[in-house]
């Protein structure tokens, strides 16, 4: 039992820090830009076959630094010659910008990677037993997953503290126009930004494609779970999309495992469901079977209880 | 949607309020017949074109539901396939249980669709319509996901991804109609699809409608004058998805099948789509993105297998070029319609086309020669392009597409000139005739 | 007139107002007693929490402590509808219309609520004769019958100014708030605007708040002076532009044009 919560709870905090990972980018922007990119799980996409890509030609650890830079300067092309032109027309042009974009992206995956999953496999280099415990071997690309997602938080929160960049994108947060009237170049902020955001998801697609399955729909499998993480932590804030990825991810890791349906439960109780009554189908379903349901049944009650979500401040 | 006439005239004599009221609504009266025809024009008779037919009346309903929630009120929604898909589960349920001895006449199933519609709108309405904005469009995609992988656990009720399938020719036959021919569809779901464009006309007319437009324009304002915007919403919300959910029953009369897709995010983006390339600032923009996407996904999947990425193209490009839509484009010409200037509009449309055309061929060829290798690389180089035999394996496809292609969006900006000229000329003549026109006004 | 003032009491109570955004208070204990059937002026320089006191009677905002009664009815921390729908209409500083609506549906909207046609959808508006007729009366009374089929967002600003106003009146609120309806008009322009908020007056309660000292020594019977989020005095006109409290805030502050 001890050896199931162990492993669960690392599970699921790998991918938490994964969907962090995603979700910390997304809201950079949003609260920057007042943006919601749909097509930033695209990006994400975009980090997992840019880095089989680059790691069949030139091996996995260039690959882990070339992928997100690639995809974080087609972040920067989108909203340099895509979204700027947009902007004036609105939020909801905006949105509907990157919806069309998302659409684009998986579509043009398809063309140059085909429709079917790609092998992308873990790496031979990080494939191998990092540690042992109850007996039983913990894979070291996990643990590189680990060292990476914390790694580069830490990266990029001495950054935005410790520089002068750093310095002005926060006030650009908050106050854009008075950053523009001390004289810095917003726009270019906001390019930077969306570099940054997207960079952040194609990092995540590098160490999470192989983990997850690499194919055309990925972006799409992500993309909203993503986005419960984003209204479940309070739109806009940093601290809410952490507590919001880590409790999204430990929870759905912990359903998997979990093969236990309302009917066991109600067996306890002593209570018999007919297997001809309209209710044994629903009291039937295992939680394992429900885990893809689990982030959003947590949205509909977050929203029922705290309609800003956990950290949410304002009302968008 | 902003209509200004408001005091009718009093009839003189009682028979000429028949007329008075054929007047009003002669644009009904006209659409009406076009429909009653449609299935029998030469090209359109057949089983296809019937079938064709029938899919765009079912998605211009749908299509116009999500106008009342995007177009009206300013809600983006990404899951308004819910209460289409669910509407299709109740009414081939009901199918099942016509089919079972029921007797209930089978063209009453999507009534059974608009209640369950209602039924869920009121339920996630209540959830989602407290908040509007970018929120209510996270919310609208999560609540969409939801029902989705409910769907596709719950599959004793929903058939999983292969669906349920239930006969539309078995059960009651009132005046030895079996529903079975197409043709008999299409006259159903044409009444059905009338009714409910009718009544959502009608809805944006009563106080409740006319409130939707103000609170799309200004929800704080709203509250002032004594309407709170988020009931507003809900009411909106409930009547949208009342009407998808007849959408998704008139579906399951056509298709005599729903699968879990149905209630998918495929289907909400593309409603999405249809509502936004048709324009979404008027009633008959949905209507037109309807029958313009539904030809195109049933005629373009014909010919390529890539036509989803020519959808998305084409949407990006409504998005950056015409907020309006393709409805938004046809009515910016009314006010030059009829100078004198707009017979050079029209030509310098013309002129500009064959440069675009040439372009878009060639960006088709690229995009075709490059799908196919990625798709299907074992069908080998030769591949049918344009009525043509084309190597993929040589250069010269490539290149003459790149040339068509650089050719042609080279002269295209030389002819946008041409067009603004053509333009500016028709506009200024519109100012001069028009403002003759308006001066008089008690 | 001060006689006939307290026969008709006291419509717009309030009492220890209270208003502070996070640590900062705004409004440092309001009390105030608006009569029926008076104009009533609100001046103070800027800064001074004017608008922030409209909105917490007009429940933009709940007021952090302190009553505020309409017609003896507690009203504070209610939504703004609600409060409409008591008879309390109000207008904006910075101009608040449906811009994509014409102005007639402007006006129309506004209207509904008051003739109890509230969510109704089981009537077309076209038919509604005593709606559309109302609507025709503002449109007469705020000067735009011409304009009525332009679109809101293209209208001039002091168009749109006229238009805020109608908005406000059109659904025949008793207690009617003006913030700063005059604001950014030019001469001619203003001196029409007081002529209308002369007329739509008539047989209402009226707040205004208003930086033009002759709109307000025009219009008002009465007039308060909010200075850090405090009245300071209570006044008619004559009386305001004598108290000593009153001309150090103002000759503390900004030239003597009292």
């Amino acid at each position: 039992m001890l050896e199931i919560i162990t492993f669960s709870l690392l599970n699921g905090v790998v991918y938490g820090l994964l969907l962090f990972m995603v979700s910390s980018g997304l809201t950079l922007i949003f609260s920057l830009m007042g943006v919601l990119n749909f097509a930033h799980a695209s990006m994400f996409m975009l980090g997992a076959y840019f880095s089989y890509q680059i790691g069949t030609w030139i091996g996995f650890w260039p690959a882990l630094v070339i992928a997100p830079l690639l995809v974080g300067a087609i972040g920067a092309a989108v909203e340099r010659y895509g979204l700027r032109h947009v902007h004036k027309q609105g939020h909801v042009a905006e949105i509907l910008f990157t919806f069309g974009l998302a659409y684009l992206v998986a579509e043009s995956v398809i063309m140059i990677w085909g429709r079917n999953p790609i092998e992308n496999r873990v790496p031979a280099v990080i494939d191998f037993p990092a540690f042992l415990l109850f007996g039983t071997s913990y894979p070291a690309y996990k643990v590189l997953m680990m060292a990476i997602s914390v790694g580069m938080f830490a990266f990029l929160y001495l950054a935005f503290r410790r520089t002068r960049l750093g310095l002005i994108i926060r006030a650009a947060l908050t106050h854009p126009e008075m950053v523009g009237a001390l004289g810095h170049d917003v726009p270019r902020i906001f390019v930077l930004v969306f570099a940054i955001g997207s960079a952040l998801a194609g990092l995540a697609g590098v160490i999470g494609g192989f983990a997850l399955l690499t194919e055309p729909s990925m972006a799409a499998a992500l993309g909203p779970i993503v986005f419960v993480v984003v209204v479940v932590g309070g739109l806009g804030s940093i601290t809410g999309a952490f507590i919001a990825s880590m409790l999204i991810g430990i929870i759905q890791t912990f359903a998997v495992s979990l093969d236990y349906s309302l009917l066991d439960l109600l067996r306890v109780f002593h209570v018999v469901v007919s297997s001809d009554s309209a209710f044994h189908e629903v009291a039937a379903v295992k939680i394992a079977q429900a885990a893809p349901l689990i982030p959003y049944l947590l949205l509909v009650v977050i929203l029922i209880f705290r309609p800003r979500g956990l950290l949410g401040r304002r009302d968008a | 949607m902003s209509e200004s006439k408001t005091a009718s005239p009093v009839p003189e004599r009682r028979s000429g309020a028949l007329l008075q009221w054929l007047e009003r609504r002669k644009a009904w009266l006209f659409a009406a017949i076009v429909l009653i025809i449609l299935p029998h024009v030469p090209g359109l008779d057949g089983n296809f074109g019937r079938s064709l037919l029938s899919q765009m009346g079912i998605a211009a309903v749908f299509a116009l539901s999500y106008n009342l929630l995007l177009g009206q009120t300013g809600l983006l929604s990404f899951g308004h396939a819910v209460y289409f898909g669910l509407g299709g589960y109740a009414g081939i349920h009901l199918m099942r249980a016509i089919n079972a001895g029921l007797p209930i006449p089978m063209p009453l199933v999507p009534l059974a669709g608009a209640a369950t519609g209602l039924a869920f709108g009121m339920l996630f309405g209540a959830l989602t319509t407290r908040r509007a904005g970018v929120v209510f469009a996270l919310i609208s995609l999560g609540v969409g996901e939801l029902v989705f992988a409910a769907m596709r656990i719950l599959q004793g009720f929903s058939g999983g991804e292969e669906g349920i399938t239930a006969n539309r020719g078995m059960g009651p036959h009132p005046f030895g109609l079996t529903f079975g021919p197409q043709l008999q569809v299409y006259y159903v779901i044409v009444f059905w699809s009338a009714m409910a464009a009718a009544l959502m006309a009608a809805f944006l007319r009563t106080p409740a409608g006319r409130m939707c437009n103000a609170v799309r324009d200004n929800p704080e304002r709203a509250a002032f004058i004594g309407y709170d915007p988020v009931r507003i919403r809900f009411v909106v919300f409930c009547v949208a998805a009342m009407f998808a959910g007849l959408a998704g029953g008139l579906h399951a009369l056509n298709y005599e099948i729903v699968a879990a897709e149905a209630v998918g995010a495929g289907r909400s983006g593309t409603v999405l789509l249809m509502a936004y390339i048709g324009g979404v600032h008027s009633f008959f923009g949905a209507v037109l993105g309807a029958v313009t996407i539904t030809w195109l996904q049933v005629s373009l999947s014909d010919y390529t297998t890539a036509w989803q990425l020519y959808l998305g193209l084409f949407f990006i490009a409504v998005v950056l070029f015409a907020p309006g839509g393709l409805s938004g484009l046809l009515l910016m010409h009314r006010p030059i319609l009829g100078t004198r200037a707009f017979l050079h509009v029209v030509k310098s449309y013309a002129i500009a086309a064959l440069p675009a055309l040439a372009a878009a061929a060639g960006a088709i060829m690229l995009l075709e020669i490059n799908y196919r290798r990625a798709t299907q690389p074992d069908t080998g180089a030769r591949m049918r392009l344009f009525w043509m035999d084309v190597d993929t394996s040589s250069v010269w496809p490539w290149l003459s597409a790149i040339a068509l292609l650089a050719g042609g969006a080279f002269l295209f900006n030389r002819c946008r000139r041409l067009v603004a000229n053509a333009w500016q000329q028709a506009s200024d003549e519109a100012r001069t005739v028009g403002g003759m026109q308006r001066e008089p006004r008690p | 007139m001060k006689d006939a003032r307290a026969s008709r009491g006291c419509v717009l109570q309030l009492r220890d107002l209270h208003k502070r955004f996070g640590a900062t208070p705004i409004i440092r204990g309001v009390s105030l007693d608006i009569d029926q059937g008076e104009r009533h002026a609100i001046i103070g320089p800027n800064g001074a929490g004017k608008s922030t006191l409209f909105n917490l009677v007009s429940g933009l905002f709940a007021p952090s402590a302190g009553s505020i009664r309409l017609d003896g009815e507690p009203i504070e921390g209610f939504s703004p509808f609600e409060i409409y729908r008591r008879g309390l209409a109000r207008s904006f500083q910075v101009t608040n219309i449906f811009p994509r609506l014409s102005v007639f549906e402007n006006i129309r909207c506004s209207v509904l609520w008051s003739l109890g046609y509230r969510y109704s959808f089981k009537r077309d508006v076209a038919k509604l004769s005593d709606a559309n007729a109302r609507t025709g009366e503002v449109l007469e009374q705020i000067g735009m019958s011409a304009r009525r089929d332009v679109r809101a967002g293209v209208l001039t600003y002091a168009e749109q100014r006229a238009l805020e106003i109608g908005i406000t009146i059109a659904g025949n609120a008793r207690v009617i708030l003006l913030d700063e309806p005059t604001a950014g008009m030019s001469r001619a322009e203003a001196a029409r605007a007081v002529s209308l908020i002369r007329t739509i007056s008539v047989g209402r309660t009226l707040v205004m708040v208003e930086h033009d000292m002759g709109v307000v020594f025009d219009l008002a019977d009465r007039i308060s002076v909010l200075v850090y989020g405090e009245i300071i005095a209570t006044d008619a006109p004559t009386r305001i532009r004598e108290n000593p409290a009153v001309r150090a805030a103002y000759l503390g502050t900004g030239p003597g044009n009292l």
